[in-house]
């Protein structure tokens, strides 16, 4: 039952979080989700009703699965690599983020000097320069 | 073959993928141990369809643990016909990338040798657990060539195509995970051969194996959850999409059509769902494309039209539905994979744009031309082509298993589908070669050497053809493909009957898993 209720929890604020504005709120709502996922697994070895494997012959019926256990290990290890490539791209670009509010996006852009991964991009929105050249002329 | 390569599929690319990152950096070297291993891959999978032809099934189980609770590898004609066909579109497009100089680029021959590892994975392997790990293996690459290009060459919208598909691929996965963790609840086991007909038996395991069914098909973009599909792939470098749409969704629809027939055993209580949602994909997908201004989202809109197509197979579950299925999906990653490159090639030369912006690239480019033409009538399913034979096959299996309104939407969507490829047609292929400013006075350099040009030849001298061989045969080979599949369709589909036969009867398959 609190493994349960934890998973709850869990998956509302992150549902809350992901359907918020702004990447780094996602972000934060999908290491929630993933969490919640985790603890699911976690219950679906039935950890009501197995101990832990202490003692000298402990009996399988009744100790931990350690199936579940190695699903969330590598399940965490998954998800900390894609968050962190998520934050990456929370990060990159400052005028691009469709999933931000304009105000938030007029704030970021007050002062901001741009990227340089995308500075010819703004260059072609003004007009400074020519469309990118076809490249390697056959 | 023996059952022990099978392992060799998924080690040898990750192995040489890691030696690469490594080594100091050779382009050349580089690039051609990427391409030789994905023909090692080829090869492989060449003998994988000899072994298997019979209808049998090799099992692996990786370290020698005993069945049940090693990780299973287990190959028959369908596993066979997939690893072929997704290793012969990636050295297709590895081929059109380094026509494009996208492949010179440092992380290119690793990120897709771990893509390659990842399908071949995910293909081969029989355990629902190791199914979500090899679609993570597919995945993390795929961000990484989604957002690769030169230093200070990446577009804007390729950032934010990027987070779309990495959220929504995130979150796919957190699903797929939540209904591995259930079934594990309620089964206690997510090895396939254990799960094999435990749906019929229990509806508790039917609902939670619903749930990975329910994210596998969000991956595959079945509409209502086809939007990240439509809008993601046309912001990728057109290489990466055109390996992308080969191979992504592709193995979801593989995973779909194995899940239901080992654990559901094809039960038909379910299979109206899948008639209902795949006729609506059909229908809303190339509905999108209609309304789509630019050439490659009204391609990626026909894709999800096209994977409701592949997935009716499923819903008409039975050996004639299933093999026109697998055809489908066989002739579908060939056609669709040709006209990405064939558009991409325009792309690459003389820049994207809402359509009209380009046009007269059958004058200036007749290979090309042809070549999108051939694919494009392939995908709307005219004879000869290789998408006539696909589509004739599943009208006939529709009409059989009696879903004649399925059969009325997929031909009313395929006319529509033939209108959608007109635009393209109309607004890039014909008219007076050249290129127009996007704003009027906006005029490009590009545009200024073509008017120069063209007013200094009046009488409409051959333009200089832009687009070199090594930029158009892969779209040239992929588009000859399904011709030839078209004219000598009898073989493939032969092919396609074996691994059917294998999805209707799973009995080898589920003997691989445990005697493996």
């Amino acid at each position: 039952m609190t493994l349960a209720l934890i998973v709850g929890v869990l998956v509302a604020g992150g549902v809350y979080l992901v359907l918020q504005r702004e990447m780094l709120r996602i972000v934060f709502g999908f290491i929630l989700l993933s969490h919640a996922v985790n603890v699911l697994i976690f219950a679906a070895g039935g950890a009501d009703r197995r101990n832990q494997p202490l003692g000298d012959d402990p009996d399988p019926l009744i100790t931990a699965d350690p199936l579940p256990q190695a699903f969330v290990l590598t399940a965490i290890v998954i998800a900390l690599a894609i968050t962190i490539y998520m934050l990456t791209l929370a990060i990159v670009g400052r005028k691009d983020d469709d999933t931000a509010d304009r105000s938030d996006t007029a704030r970021a852009d007050h002062g901001a000097i741009e990227d340089p991964l995308d500075i010819d991009e703004i260059a072609r929105a003004h007009g400074l320069a020519p469309e990118p050249a076809p490249r390697g002329e056959a | 073959m023996p059952a022990d390569l099978l392992t060799l599929f998924v080690a040898v690319p990750l192995v040489v993928a890691a030696v690469l990152v490594l080594m100091p950096f050779n382009r050349i070297g580089s690039v051609a141990t990427l391409v030789a291993t994905l023909l090692a891959s080829i090869g492989g999978g060449i003998w994988l369809i000899v072994s298997t032809v019979d209808g049998s099934a090799l099992g692996h189980a990786v370290g020698l643990w005993p069945a049940g609770i090693s990780i299973p590898f287990v190959g028959d004609q369908f596993t066979a016909l997939m690893i072929t066909l997704t290793g012969i579109l990636s050295v297709t497009c590895v081929a059109f990338a380094v026509a494009s100089s996208h492949a010179h680029l440092r992380f290119f021959a690793p990120l897709v040798l771990v893509l390659a590892a990842g399908v071949n994975g995910a293909l081969l392997t029989a355990d629902l657990f190791n199914l979500f790990v090899f679609i993570e293996v597919m995945l993390l690459p795929s961000y990484g060539l989604l957002v690769l290009s030169a230093p200070g060459s990446a577009p804007l919208k390729r950032v934010s195509g990027s987070r779309l598909y990495v959220t929504a691929n995130l979150l796919i996965s957190t699903v797929f995970l939540a209904g591995v963790g259930v079934t594990y609840g309620v089964a206690g086991s997510v090895n396939l051969a254990d799960l094999a007909g435990a749906a019929r038996e229990s509806t508790a395991v039917a609902i939670a194996v619903a749930v990975c069914l329910f994210a596998l098909s969000m991956k595959a973009a079945v509409v209502p959850v086809h939007g990240w599909l439509a809008r993601t792939y046309p912001a990728a470098s057109p290489a990466v999409t055109a390996l992308f749409s080969g191979l992504h969704t592709k193995v979801a629809i593989y995973a779909i059509y194995r899940i239901y027939a080992v654990v559901f055993e094809g039960m038909s209580e379910y299979l109206w769902v899948g008639v209902v949602m795949f006729s609506l994909t059909m229908a809303v997908g190339v509905l999108g494309a209609v309304g789509e201004g630019s050439t490659r989202s009204i391609l990626a809109f026909h894709m999800v039209s096209q994977i409701g197509y592949i997935l009716l197979g499923v819903a008409l579950f039975g050996p004639i539905g299933l093999t026109a299925g697998i055809f489908y999906l066989l002739h579908h990653m060939i056609v669709k994979a040709s006209l990405f490159l064939s558009t991409g090639a325009i792309e690459v030369r003389y820049g994207a744009g809402p359509l009209g912006t380009v046009h007269g690239i059958a004058r200036a480019e007749p290979v090309i031309a042809a070549a999108f033409f051939v694919a494009a009538m392939s995908l709307a399913g005219l004879p000869p082509f290789s998408g006539f034979v696909a589509k004739l096959s599943l009208l006939r299996a529709a009409f059989d298993g009696g879903q004649v309104a399925a059969a009325v939407v997929a031909l009313a969507v395929s006319i529509v589908t033939l209108m959608s490829m007109l635009k393209i047609w109309s607004g890039t292929f014909w008219g007076r070669p050249g290129r127009t400013p996007e704003r009027p006075g906006d005029v490009t350099g590009e545009f200024d050497e073509i008017a120069l040009r063209d007013a200094a030849t009046i009488l409409a001298v051959q333009p200089r053809r832009k687009i070199s061989f090594g930029l158009a045969a892969p779209a040239v080979f992929l588009a000859a493909l399904t011709v030839a599949l078209g004219i000598g369709a009898q073989g493939l589909m032969a092919l396609s009957e074996v691994a059917a036969g294998n999805l209707v009867d799973t009995s080898n398959y589920v003997q691989a898993v445990m005697g493996g």
